[in-house]
């Protein structure tokens, strides 16, 4: 599964980051995204899930956290 | 594929769903035409290079006077004197350094439109005359290319899109332009400086869904504003089969200069 670390972006760059990696996955595929504690874990996971991709996990690590996404249909 | 220059400035695109990544390198790789860089070209130039659309033309042989600074916000003070191609591109590129901005000096005509036309994607008829408006109307429809018009005078203003042979063209609406002296020019009638701002606006907005091919755009429905009474309408068009122009037996096959196919302005100074 492809890691894409997003720690010291801020928001809304993050998403812009993450939305453009999902751009260039297949449907169905995952990724993982590095994301730093307050705005943008708090963001991120949920306009990922406005913009149609599936939430598979969020877990804490450390001092960040890691969010598994599965592309969405509708978000292609 | 995008700098991480262009991943900033571009984030606000990105993050719409309507354009994304895709959508916005769509837009670096298209080339838009602006005729007349005035009241109503200002803004569109402005907020299309700021949109990152790729290569911008702008077509325009006037120079910047004092009396356009109060509309065309592109011009600044010390800009008077100065070609508006030349200081219409210097703010382009300052806004956005990303795109090429094309200058054409000159005004289009029937023996050069086709020409300078057939290098984009899109129009935006930013003139002032009639004569003008329907030689632009007629290249676009004869050489199939999609385009804005529109017109501001007063506190009024009317814009449409055309896509050429889809749906209603200007012709389908007047069959020929108004005989110069039943209208009045900008120059005698006035307009309020922030009319052309409202509708460039519109024309660029118009020109950016057509490039992502989101949306519905404004064809077959002419949008009026009247700013003093602040409404909108729409009048609903469809193509007319006896267009001289787009119709099932056209008359109109070649471009010819409309009589004083220059600005409306000129025509009052006569």
């Amino acid at each position: 599964m492809q890691v894409i670390d997003l720690r010291g972006v801020k928001c809304p760059t993050n998403f812009v980051r993450a939305m453009l990696a999902l751009e260039e996955m297949e449907i169905g595929a995952a990724v993982e995204f590095f994301l730093d504690d307050g705005e943008p874990v708090h963001n991120v996971p949920r306009s990922l899930e406005q913009a149609g991709h599936k939430l598979l996990g969020l877990t804490r690590a450390g001092d960040h956290f890691r969010l598994v996404v599965e592309k969405g249909e509708e978000a292609d | 594929m995008f700098t991480e220059e262009q991943i900033e400035r571009y984030s606000r695109h990105i993050i719409l769903k309507e354009i994304g990544g895709r959508g916005q390198k769509k837009l670096l790789d298209s080339r838009v035409l602006i005729i007349g860089v005035g009241g109503l070209g200002a803004p569109a130039a402005l907020y299309l290079a700021a949109a990152g659309i790729g290569t911008i033309g702008i077509a325009d042989a006037d120079r910047v006077e004092t009396s356009n600074l109060q509309r065309q916000v592109i011009h600044f003070t010390p800009d008077v004197g100065k070609p508006k191609v030349v200081s219409a591109k210097e703010k382009m590129t300052a806004i956005n350094p990303d795109i090429r901005v094309v200058t054409h000096p000159t005004w289009v005509q029937a023996d050069n439109i086709l020409d300078i036309i057939s290098d984009y994607d899109f129009i935006i008829d930013g003139t002032d005359s009639f004569a003008t408006k329907f030689l632009i109307n007629d290249a676009c429809v004869l050489a199939a290319k999609p385009y804005s018009h529109c017109g501001v005078l007063g506190f009024a203003g009317q814009t449409i899109t055309v896509l050429p042979r889809v749906s209603a063209c200007c012709r389908c609406l007047f069959h020929e332009p108004p005989p110069p002296d039943t209208v009045p020019s900008c120059a005698q009638a006035g307009v309020i400086g922030v009319l052309p701002g409202l509708f460039g606006t519109i024309q660029a907005t118009e020109a950016v869904k057509f490039l992502l091919g989101k949306g519905e755009l404004l064809t077959d429905r002419l949008l009026f504003l009247d700013a003093l009474e602040m409404r909108f309408q729409e009048l609903n068009l469809e193509r007319k089969p006896d267009c001289p122009l787009c119709g099932t037996t056209p008359t109109i096959t070649e471009l010819r200069d409309q009589l004083e196919a220059m600005t409306l302005c000129d025509l009052g100074k006569v």
